[in-house]
């Protein structure tokens, strides 16, 4: 029994001439020439807002060029839609991920692919197949387990299989490695070169510099939506790449100065909570944060970064344990009480509980203090006073805004983080949580966040920063906490080698534990 | 109180609950099908109503009872094309507009019985069709075997939603559609298409059920809001039968059940005000919507949600 096979051409060549794409107020592609060779790793590396998803998405067919052109093999084409593109069996994985939770990898994998068995499914035909290719990749991949169940990198080489599936000889990956751990990001690397090494054209949309150096057979820069060169690893470097991507040159404009104190700030003990799904999600976390300290967490998402954030903060309710700012518990107090001790939050969801989208930059500035006897008398709010402090507080945190009377939703990702720094910070915090601050935002803006966090650091004021990013954790942390499936793995100097940090966040490596029994009631969550 | 509980009552119960669970049924898959789309079509109440009066008003000029059934269906894909465009191609919050849609249907049907034939009149509805050797069987041959031909087309139809939505490729698709219609999408499924086709299903099988309510029964009439509320339980009915076809037949014969023992109620009079068995269903629905979410069966993640292109919700 086999599955209808049908004829795919296989790509040479792809061409984009001019392609122009615009959105609603923006340019997202620029007249883009670019070209793309069969048995190459093509990188496109750009910063977020570049055009490069969009780029992609045109060459797959999801958005029709407003101008320009795009040839296959020499001849032009005009794609309808991604089954037009994937007809010329042109395959691609997208950054959010296209897969369907509640489906078992086979149906994820033969959805609208015809059935020799029309119109009944056929995965008895389907799972040979693809077990086949899974072996053959060294994927692992059970065909019949549910995809919710999967890890973000087993999820991502489903989507890889299911390419392979439809027999694509050229593949699009847009920024496959910001959901994997330095050691599934090296298995993955692998695979990228068994796939090339078959035959296949490989784009692979990146905005790490390392990545690009590491696995490109050639590199295009992109910068709002415009081709600024185009370069192999042989003939450039870092620091050029960062000058292409970013438009001038980057320096870092922070310095650490002294060591962290003694004196402990924050002490977190034997904290536990659950997760929305009920699981639990913290199992006995205990650490210190001391006057000074950014300690960094480090794991991979879903493994109780968020919830231990959400516990200190406030938010979620904790099972057990204690957390005790300046000595006294804040297990008992309510989000507005801890706010009053001096705790500043800033969430890992900054446009849902970071700031009110629809409110005014003045109003979000002012939404923790506007009961002060600084911003209101009685129950009115001293309209100028507001405003004024606030106008302040924006220009301080060079938010880049028309006007601070726009509404929050209007503003970039990286401009909303400053506003919501600039309200955290204007209130002379006591500790600084900040949940993967510069997630999605741009070089520029990161390193204006990082210099602002780096600064109340160096002010005394401790901060416990929660980060999916590794060279962000190293450059900034005075000692990183790796958490994993709920436990501190271990606390270890962010001069430990990332390999190491890496392994530890996948369970590999224990340091230092602080209660020796595996908790087998919790499955790694991911998401 | 003890001729109650006799064995030829109970028989007659069952009976009652069977024929009474089939608007259910039809109603609850079609509704099913289309939530699993992602599209919570809660018009479902206004378009039984139009199906009831179309049907019997077509079936009592025409006196075929089967021309009355087709025109119950033409007018159920209209109302279906109505609620796709409204709710798939306008965007509309699905919530609001399927109150729209009821109301519509309520309206309709209220003022075209009243301009066309404006008093109650009656026809023999379809009859019962007793399945030979089946109809024997002790029991189960009276409750099951001796109705009409929509009651066993109605159960027909759980087993076939089922092999339509787990064992067919369309049946993928509207799963894809209703959990990640951007998955379903880049894979070049029309998100669109699936899902009118799946409202205008579902609709059909609303308008099918409200023509059960007159040209299914023995003595065939059309009053006023006939429905009375079933459209609505059904709606409630696929919440609580977690999305699958199975779980819908367990919920109408549920509901049918308490139906038909508060219609026995009322009959017999035990001394307590008619209302307060009328109230039955209703209370159930609430109780059993408020249980049954305690589960972590979610329903399709993207139900009540337009899809538009790159735009992640
Ligand atoms: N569906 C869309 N609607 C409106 N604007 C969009 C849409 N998709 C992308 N954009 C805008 O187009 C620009 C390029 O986005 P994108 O291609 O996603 O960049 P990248 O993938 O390089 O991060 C951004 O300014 C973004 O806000
Ligand atoms: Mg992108």
């Amino acid at each position: 029994m086999s599955a209808i096979k049908k004829s795919v051409p296989s790509v040479q060549s792809i061409e984009l001439r001019s392609v122009t794409k615009r959105f609603p107020g923006v340019l997202a592609n620029d007249s883009v020439s670019l070209s793309f060779e069969s048995s190459r790793v093509h990188t496109l590396l750009g910063e977020n807002g570049a055009g490069k998803s969009t780029l992609m998405h045109v060459m797959y067919g999801m958005y029709a060029p407003d101008e320009g052109q795009i040839l296959v093999n020499g001849s032009p084409v005009h794609f309808r839609s991604p089954k037009d593109a994937a007809e010329y069996g042109i395959g691609m994985v997208h950054q959010h991920f296209m897969l369907v939770p509640s489906l078992s990898v086979l149906e994820n994998i033969v959805l609208n692919y015809p059935s020799p068995r029309w119109p009944f499914l056929d995965l008895a035909a389907a799972r040979e197949r693809v077990v086949a290719m899974s072996n053959e990749y060294g994927f692992g991949i059970d065909p019949d387990a549910k995809v919710w169940q999967l890890s973000v990198g087993e999820q991502q080489r489903v989507e890889i299989l299911r390419i392979l599936f439809r027999d694509a000889s050229y593949i699009i990956l847009d920024e496959p490695t910001a959901v994997l751990t330095p050691l599934e990001v090296k298995e993955f690397m692998g695979v990228l070169r068994r796939l090339v090494a078959d035959g296949h054209g490989i784009v692979f949309i990146t905005h790490k510099l390392n990545e690009a150096l590491e696995i490109s057979d050639k590199i295009t820069v992109l910068r709002s939506g415009k081709v600024v060169g185009e370069t192999t690893p042989c003939d450039t470097d870092k620091n050029q790449l960062a000058g292409l991507m970013v438009g001038r040159e980057v320096v870092p404009t922070w310095q650490k100065r002294g060591a962290a104190g003694e004196k402990v700030i924050l002490s977190v003990r034997n904290l536990s909570a659950r997760n929305n799904k009920g699981l639990r999600a913290l199992n006995d976390v205990s650490f210190d944060l001391k006057e000074g300290e950014v300690l960094a967490v480090a794991g991979v998402s879903g493994n109780g970064q968020k919830e231990l954030a959400e516990t200190i903060a406030g938010l979620r309710r904790i099972d057990g344990g204690e957390i005790l700012l300046g000595g006294s518990n804040l297990a008992g107090l309510d989000v507005k009480q801890r706010i009053d001790s001096g705790l500043a939050f800033i969430p890992e969801e900054r446009m849902t509980m970071g700031v009110v989208k629809e409110f005014s930059l003045i109003e979000n500035v002012i939404l923790k203090s506007h009961g002060t006897p600084e911003f209101a008398s009685g129950i009115f709010l001293r309209a100028k006073k507001i405003r004024d402090s606030a106008v302040q507080a924006i220009k301080d945190f060079d938010v880049r805004t028309p006007s601070a009377d726009v509404a929050a939703a209007t503003l970039s990702g990286g401009n909303i983080q400053k506003v919501i720094l600039a309200r955290e910070l204007s209130s002379r915090p006591k500790l600084l949580i900040a949940a993967q601050p510069t997630r999605g935002v741009d070089i520029g803006a990161s390193e204006y966040i990082h210099k602002r966090i780096v600064q109340i650091r160096n002010e005394g004021v401790p901060v416990l920063l929660i980060s999916e990013d590794l060279d962000e954790i190293i450059s900034l942390a005075d000692r990183v906490l790796v958490l994993y499936e709920g436990q501190v793995q271990g606390i270890v100097p962010p001069s430990t080698p990332v390999e190491e940090i890496g392994l530890m966040m996948t369970g590999g490596n224990t340091h230092y534990v602080v209660d020796g029994c595996e908790d087998s009631e919790t499955p790694p969550t991911t998401h | 109180m003890s001729e109650f509980f006799q064995a030829t009552v109970l028989l007659g119960l069952l009976t009652a609950g069977v024929r009474l669970a089939t608007p259910f049924l039809f109603a609850g898959l079609g509704e099913m099908l289309s939530q699993r789309s992602g599209v919570l079509n809660l018009g479902v109440e206004g378009i039984m109503l139009i199906g009831a009066f179309v049907s019997f008003f077509v079936a009592f000029e025409s006196g075929n009872l089967y021309l009355g059934l087709l025109a119950a269906i033409l007018a159920g894909a209209f109302m279906g094309l109505l609620t796709a465009f409204v709710s798939v191609t306008m965007k509309a919050v699905q919530g609001i507009s399927g109150i729209g849609i009821h109301i519509l249907g309520l309206g309709l049907s209220g003022l075209f019985f009243r301009l066309t034939m404006g008093s109650i009149s009656t026809m023999r509805g379809f009859p019962r069709l007793a399945i030979p050797i089946l109809k024997d069987i002790p029991v189960l041959g009276r409750v099951l075997f001796n109705q009409n031909w929509m009651v066993y087309a109605a159960l027909l139809l759980v087993p076939i939603s089922w092999a339509v939505i787990y064992k067919t490729t369309f049946g993928l698709k509207v799963r894809s559609v209703g959990e990640n219609p951007h998955a379903a999408d880049s894979l070049g499924i029309s998100v669109t298409r699936v899902r009118y086709i799946c409202v205008v299903i579902g609709s059909i099988m609303a308008s099918i059920a409200g023509a059960f309510l007159t040209i299914g029964q023995h003595e065939a009439a059309f009053v006023n809001n006939i429905a009375a509320g079933r459209g609505f339980i059904a709606v409630a009915l696929v919440y609580f039968a977690k999305w699958n076809p199975l779980g819908v037949l367990a919920g109408a014969f549920l509901f049918s059940m308490i139906d038909a023992f508060q219609l026995r109620i009322q009959i017999i009079d035990i001394g307590i005000p008619y209302e307060i068995p009328v109230m039955l269903p209703y209370i159930v629905t609430i109780v059993v919507l408020a249980l049954s979410t305690r589960g972590r069966v979610l329903g399709p993640t993207a139900l009540t949600k337009p899809f538009v292109r790159g735009v992640h919700t």
